[in-house]
């Protein structure tokens, strides 16, 4: 009835530095339910004391309607994650489920994406916002097809992180030789893939038990041969992928709107002492950084499908009333320049001169999530950073099988297969490469018809460019 | 970033990071900056791609930050888009006051949907339990109906519940304001779908992503004004369902419910027939911080009677059109 305080616990969030402090790591799990991933979840949350107690009581009153006997006080942890009713009902994980936890030095979204069924499309869904990916894998069955699968998702996103959790460990008497050679295989897919030696990602291994906790939260004095930190303490010290591209020179900002009050100034503005006259003619562009950073003084390139670019200077960084000198992704504000140029949603304003020229042939890697199968001459919408525009689907020309990384021939993508397609567009984007540019590189196709989101794409160089051999995939 | 990497590498690696974590602008970003950022990228999307949105404001704690993140997107312009509010008719006075002051300070239109006038008209049956809640879903359909908003916001977050925990953060509903958990549209990157055909909407949920404790903070560092019974004070309650209720004009105590006067404050302020008080000496929104920091029980399962009804009482409310 009344809150219960842990002050121990309060004490250790309160603590005034890390509060203002605590940055936000964005991770995703991916494994099968039988790898124990749902059990890892709710340990983290567990162990990190993100789980409150009334949540608690309802999982164990349903671990104990079911009779769970495990361990972890006979509470079935997988049931923390499992959020609909048909998910608790099946025993089985349907959706990407989003949990949020807290330690002193950071704040974490963890994207749980069940592996079972639709891996693919759930994978991508997570892995597309996430800082770091933990891939699990269970101790007595090593590396299977399905890991190498995920893993080939993973090097295709572009994850700077990629974390195998070797569970179940506990299982295999704590054997460091079964834990060597799974994680000499796991290296060795890794190489074939370029994931963590392409100088963008890198790749970890860790043996941990999910049911029994070790080398999670704290390291583990049953694993003495393994000396490298337990999951918590990688996912708590690993840089952000907005802090590993803040030092890149690629200010990229896609305009979501103009700011143009005209006179029409928020009454509550100007009762805070704004001056209506000074307002008069104020245009900003509103927009979130999507890459690097951006000072008043610096020289960009407006974007406009169809049109040269044009130069102009950053002549302020506005955000709610606050003039600032300098931003960077992945910060939303309001930037006003030089000149009075027609800039609209869909333009992109950008570091002058980093960009190339729009194009309006877009080779692509898909990613298809859609039961409805892309053919070729299909008709679709393409969305890219802030415009939607009409595209023709001209070709496809293969197909990824991931579990060997070959690409087959193919003239059709289906559900939860990565392809690779040739796409007209009824108007040129300034398209660029998704190895170097994780979210002007990304796009989505839409079904013009009912609007659902039929694939995730990555642009890929045209053939001829300069072409990454780590993106050939 | 070696290929083999040993468990000296991990270490290594893992101390390095610390070491040459760089202060970059982007490095200095607080988790509640870039969940803001987050927000108010979301919030113009939708003003954006949508012809009509509205914003669904109670005066609870979320949907006055939802406002407050509004007037930031917009600044120093007007928040482009009206505000809608369901009334169970059993809402705290307090809290319609401070609703009807907010509207008036930032230069807003209201539109109310009036649970009262569709019990008055017969479209609607009081419940035997008397709550209002679960009935607020066929006003709020009707008003975004008739008024034709294609784009409604809410303050809902995903660590509220489990169901909750897989919303989008555009939100497709159907022609009968329907949720469909198990065929949901994939959302990736930061790049939004909210294509609809006629007579479908999108919810926008732009603060999906923040906790409890996050709300408080933000409350607090933004110097965010709330309803005064969010803050400990003085009211006559009465224990029922394990939680304190006010005694007011549709809340009041059967014979065997006694009432006392208790030090209280709230952690949502819903219909008054179904919204507990928690004893709390937290007076200030520091106190607050504090306490739902330390606090083990999640705001939902300690002050509302409505999620207690089975374990997927939220779904199948949001199902049917909830918020």
């Amino acid at each position: 009835m009344s809150t219960d305080i842990d002050t121990a616990r309060a004490a250790a969030l309160l603590d005034e530095a890390p509060l203002t402090n605590a940055t936000l790591f964005r991770f995703a799990t991916a494994g099968s339910v039988d790898d124990g991933k749902s059990t890892l979840v709710g340990r983290l949350l567990h162990d990190s004391k993100a789980i409150l107690a009334d949540q608690l009581d309802a999982v164990a009153r349903t671990s104990a309607d079911r009779g769970f006997g495990g361990s972890a006080g006979g509470i079935d942890l997988a049931l923390l994650t499992d959020g609909l009713r048909a998910e608790r009902e099946q025993g089985i994980t349907i959706d990407v489920a989003y949990r949020y936890f807290a330690t002193d030095r950071r704040s974490f979204i963890l994207a749980d994406c069940p592996g079972h069924v639709q891996y693919t499309k759930n994978t991508v869904t997570g892995a597309s916002t996430a800082d770091a990916v933990v891939v699990l894998i269970d101790a007595r069955k090593g590396v299977l097809e399905q890991t190498r699968r995920h893993l080939s998702v993973l090097q295709l996103l572009r994850v700077a992180h990629v974390i195998v959790a070797v569970n179940k460990i506990d299982l295999v008497d704590f054997s460091e030789s079964v834990f060597r050679e799974i994680e000499a295989d796991v290296q060795k897919v890794g190489r074939e893939l370029g994931l963590g030696s392409d100088g963008i990602t890198d790749l970890l291994v860790v043996p941990v038990s999910a049911l029994d906790g070790d080398n999670v939260v704290e390291r583990s004095e049953r694993t003495p041969w393994y000396s490298g930190p337990a999951l918590l303490e990688v996912l708590e010290t690993l840089p952000a992928a907005d802090e590993l591209e803040s030092h890149l020179e690629s200010f990229r900002f896609p305009v979501q709107l103009v700011i143009r009050p005209q006179g029409a100034l928020a009454p509550d503005a100007v009762a805070g002492g704004l001056n209506p006259e000074e307002y008069r003619d104020y245009r900003a562009y509103a927009g979130q950084i999507t890459e690097g950073s951006v000072k008043v003084g610096d020289k960009v390139s407006v974007l406009t499908p169809g049109q040269d670019p044009r130069t102009t200077t950053v002549t302020g960084i506005d955000f709610a009333g606050s003039s600032l000198e300098e931003a960077a992704a992945p910060q939303s504000v309001a930037i006003r320049l030089a000149d009075e140029f027609d800039v609209a949603r869909g333009d992109t304003i950008a570091a002058a001169g980093t960009v190339r020229e729009s194009s309006a042939d877009l080779y692509a890697a898909l990613c298809w999530l859609s039961p409805k199968p892309l053919r070729e001459g299909a008709k679709v919408l393409v969305k890219h950073g802030t415009r939607t525009v009409q595209a023709l689907v001209r070709s496809v020309s293969g197909k990824l099988d991931l579990a060997t990384f070959n690409l087959e021939g193919a003239s059709s993508l289906e559900l939860n297969d990565i392809g690779h397609a040739q796409l007209r567009l009824a108007a040129p984007l300034p398209l660029e490469n998704y190895l170097h540019h994780r979210r002007t590189g990304a796009f989505l196709v839409i079904d013009p018809l009912d609007g659902n989101t039929l694939a995730a794409g990555l642009v890929k160089d045209h053939p001829g460019d300069h072409e990454d051999e780590r993106y050939s995939i | 970033m070696s290929t083999q990497i040993t468990n000296e590498d991990l270490e290594l690696s893992v101390l390095e990071a610390d070491a040459t974590e760089t202060p970059t602008a982007a490095a200095r970003l607080s988790s509640l900056d870039t969940l803001e950022s987050e927000a108010i990228h979301i919030i113009r999307e939708v003003v954006a791609e949508f012809e009509k949105p509205a914003l669904l404001f109670s005066g609870g704690k979320d949907s006055v930050v939802m406002l407050h993140l509004a007037t930031k997107a917009f600044w120093p312009g007007k928040v482009p888009f009206p505000v809608l509010h369901v009334d169970t008719g059993h809402n705290f006075p307090e809290v319609i006051d401070f609703r009807d002051r907010t509207v008036e300070r930032l230069g807003l239109k209201l539109v109310v949907g009036s649970v009262q006038e569709f019990i008055d008209r017969g479209e609607l049956a009081e419940r035997a339990d008397g709550t209002r809640n679960p009935l607020q879903t066929i006003p709020l359909l009707d008003a975004i109906q008739s008024n034709k908003f294609d784009a409604v916001f809410g303050g809902g977050r995903r660590d509220e519940d489990k169901a909750r925990a897989k919303e989008r953060i555009l939100s497709l509903r159907d022609e009968f304001g329907q949720w469909d958990p198990r065929n949901q549209r994939p959302e990736l990157w930061n790049l939004y779908n909210g294509r609809h055909t006629v007579g479908q909407h999108v919810r926008a949920f732009p603060i999906s992503n923040w906790t409890e404790l996050d709300v408080w903070r933000y409350i607090e560092r933004e110097n965010i004004e709330l309803p005064g019974l969010y803050y400990a004070h003085e009211r006559e309650v009465f224990a029922r369902d394990g939680m304190w209720r006010a005694v007011g004009e549709v809340s009041q105590p059967r014979d065997n419910e006694e009432v006392i006067t208790k030090t209280v404050r709230y952690r949502t302020v819903g219909d008054m027939s179904c919204t507990g008080a928690v004893e709390s000496a937290a007076a200030t929104v520091r106190d607050v911080v504090i306490e739902v920091a330390a606090s083990t029980i999640t705001e939902r399962g300690a002050t509302r009677a409505d999620d207690r009804i089975s374990e997927a009482a939220m779904e199948d409310r949001k199902k049917d059109g909830y918020f």
